[in-house]
């Protein structure tokens, strides 16, 4: 039995969500091998084959594959699943593009955002906004899966495993990738960060984020925000924490000016420890922190920075 | 052009639901049900695009119980002109439902496929991406802007670092995200008029399509219930017991 694990990447490097979806992939049984789909990928590959544990790295090199598009990543990857038991992608917004449409081409079930390996057919995984966990068996020959990064600790690195090139299929053709915009930031990634400071509606304007990072530059803090304060435009989407944003679960996550909706605490209520500073003292944001700090966030958080001097 | 927009019946984003004693699933009897926020942001689009005149034809179709009927008259008062139930009492997995939708764009033609990226209830993000894949169409999933022209949807989607622009030749499927628009709300007027729109009814076996479930759903647990609840007074106190307590600053 072996299981392939699709890596997320941006060609020169490896992106961190690949080394936990190892470690899910790991727990299966079996040989892992891992696959960079890209153009001009030697660096990822190079990567991937370094992580402990990888048996074996399939590079496949293409002018198509230069935009990931799932249309492509996802023929590829069904053109040499034959000889493996499970495809593992991680649940991110790549994973959660490309693996249904490797599944349906399988015609297998997918098993979305799991957070627990039960067995090699059985995985825990968080429904209705992580409020119920369901253990759940797949039937199908093949599995097909995507991991909750934050469930999973990144595999260490020591590896030394071949890598091996593979054909990619001719380009699907009808969809381009004609650019992107990308949030640009010398700070960590949210999803892997130590720390994490989040920012929701309480900071009445995008401006007031500047008070968050100066917090954050003390912290070497990641910078989140609720979906109220997005939708607001306060801050760009991919800041989004929560059911349909991003997933995070750092040591210390300090939430500010957020009240706690129940969407808000599916991305962040796994964190080690919370603090929630907000001036309602009702706010259900409280119920889930370790240390809440009741009022005015415009005077604590200058405090607070301070303080940390 | 025709568009068709798979909805889902599922409990409103406001219920807190609460698991089963028995560990079964989730209790959904006398809770609140609601179309799929996701899904509603895709009628509302359709509506956006027939409005400008981009659209000619919006069809809803929805998969499930007889229940499902209510939703596919909310989304016949936000606009839709007429809908499709594909009613089976049976639990429907993604793939299944993929599977009947395809069936349905068989029968449809439908040039654009427009639905909710995930539901809020199995939160599996799966069904866009199925049906793109089942149809040998393009995916443009997470978006945040549409734009229908020349034969093409050029859409801006919501990706983990920023945004990414993809141009797919239709026929495509789309998935809608957050900010591509804000739903309105059904009129009066509107609702009288949605229950006179045409509604039909079909059965899975009649579309030929096998929607037996593959995933089995051993047990459904409470997740294990945070301590919270602390409190302290200031600054200089929370500052100490991140220090000192938890550790977890320097």
């Amino acid at each position: 039995m072996s299981i392939l694990v699709v890596a997320e990447h941006d060609h020169a490097a490896l992106k961190s969500a690949t080394a936990h979806a190892v470690t899910a992939a790991a727990k299966l049984g079996g040989d892992v091998h891992v696959l960079v789909a890209g153009h001009n990928a030697r660096g990822a590959a190079d990567a991937a084959a370094k992580i402990a544990g990888v048996a074996k790295v399939l590079h496949a090199d293409a002018a198509q594959l230069a935009g990931q598009t799932a249309e492509n990543v996802a023929a590829l990857v069904v053109g040499i699943a034959a000889p493996y038991s499970h495809i593992v992608l991680p649940a991110t917004g790549y994973g959660k593009n490309v693996a249904p449409r490797v599944a349906a081409l399988l015609d297998v079930a997918q098993v979305s955002d799991i957070i627990a390996v039960e067995s090699s057919d059985t995985f825990v995984r968080p429904i209705y906004a992580g409020n119920a966990f369901a253990t759940v068996q797949s039937k199908d020959a093949k599995k097909v899966i995507t991991v909750r990064t934050t469930a999973f600790d990144s595999a260490a690195a020591g590896g030394q495993a071949s890598v091996e090139s593979v054909a990619a299929p001719a380009d699907f053709g009808r969809a381009q990738v004609l650019g992107q915009e990308l949030t640009k930031s010398d700070r960590p990634e949210l999803t892997s960060a130590r720390i994490v400071i989040s920012g929701g509606r309480g900071l009445q304007k995008g401006e007031n984020f500047k008070m968050l990072e100066a917090l954050a530059d003390k912290l070497n803090a990641a910078i989140g925000a609720s979906r109220a304060a997005v939708d607001a435009g306060f801050v760009p989407n991919d800041y989004q924490v929560g059911q349909t944003g991003k997933i995070v679960a750092p040591d210390l996550y300090i939430a500010i000016g957020i009240s706690g909706a129940i969407q808000h605490l599916a991305g962040m209520k796994d964190s080690k420890v919370i603090v929630a500073i907000n001036k309602d003292p009702e706010a259900p944001i409280f119920q889930i922190a370790d240390y809440g700090l009741i009022g005015d966030l415009f005077e604590i958080v200058p405090a607070l920075t301070a303080e940390l001097g | 052009m025709k568009l068709l927009v798979p909805v889902k019946r599922v409990v409103d984003f406001n219920v807190k639901v609460r698991v089963k004693t028995d560990g079964s699933g989730v209790d959904t009897a006398n809770v609140k049900m609601s179309m799929n926020p996701f899904d509603e942001i895709a009628v509302e689009e359709a509506v956006r695009l027939k409005e400008k005149g981009v659209a000619t034809e919006l069809v809803a179709v929805s998969c499930g119980i007889a229940a499902c009927q209510e939703t596919l008259r909310t989304a016949l008062a936000i606009g839709i002109d007429r809908a499709i139930l594909v009613e089976t009492d049976a639990e429907l997995q993604p793939l299944a439902v993929a599977k009947l939708l395809k069936a349905i764009v068989d029968k449809e033609a439908p040039q654009l496929v427009i639905l909710g990226k995930q539901a809020i209830d199995d939160d599996s993000n799966q069904t866009g991406q199925m049906l793109a894949a089942l149809l040998g169409w393009p995916q443009a999933t997470f978006a945040s802007k549409v734009d229908i022209a020349d034969g093409k949807a050029t859409v801006k989607r919501e990706i983990d670092g920023g945004l990414e622009t993809v141009a797919v030749t239709l026929p495509a499927v789309v998935t809608t995200d957050l900010r591509l628009n804000e739903p309105r709300y059904a009129t009066l007027p509107n609702i009288m008029k949605a229950k006179k729109k045409p509604l039909d009814v079909v059965k899975p076996d009649a579309l030929g399509v096998d929607v037996s479930p593959r995933l089995t759903t051993l047990k459904v647990v409470e997740p294990p219930k945070r301590k919270g609840g602390g409190k302290v007074a200031d600054v200089k106190e929370l500052v100490a017991k991140l220090r000192g307590e938890a550790k977890v600053i320097s």
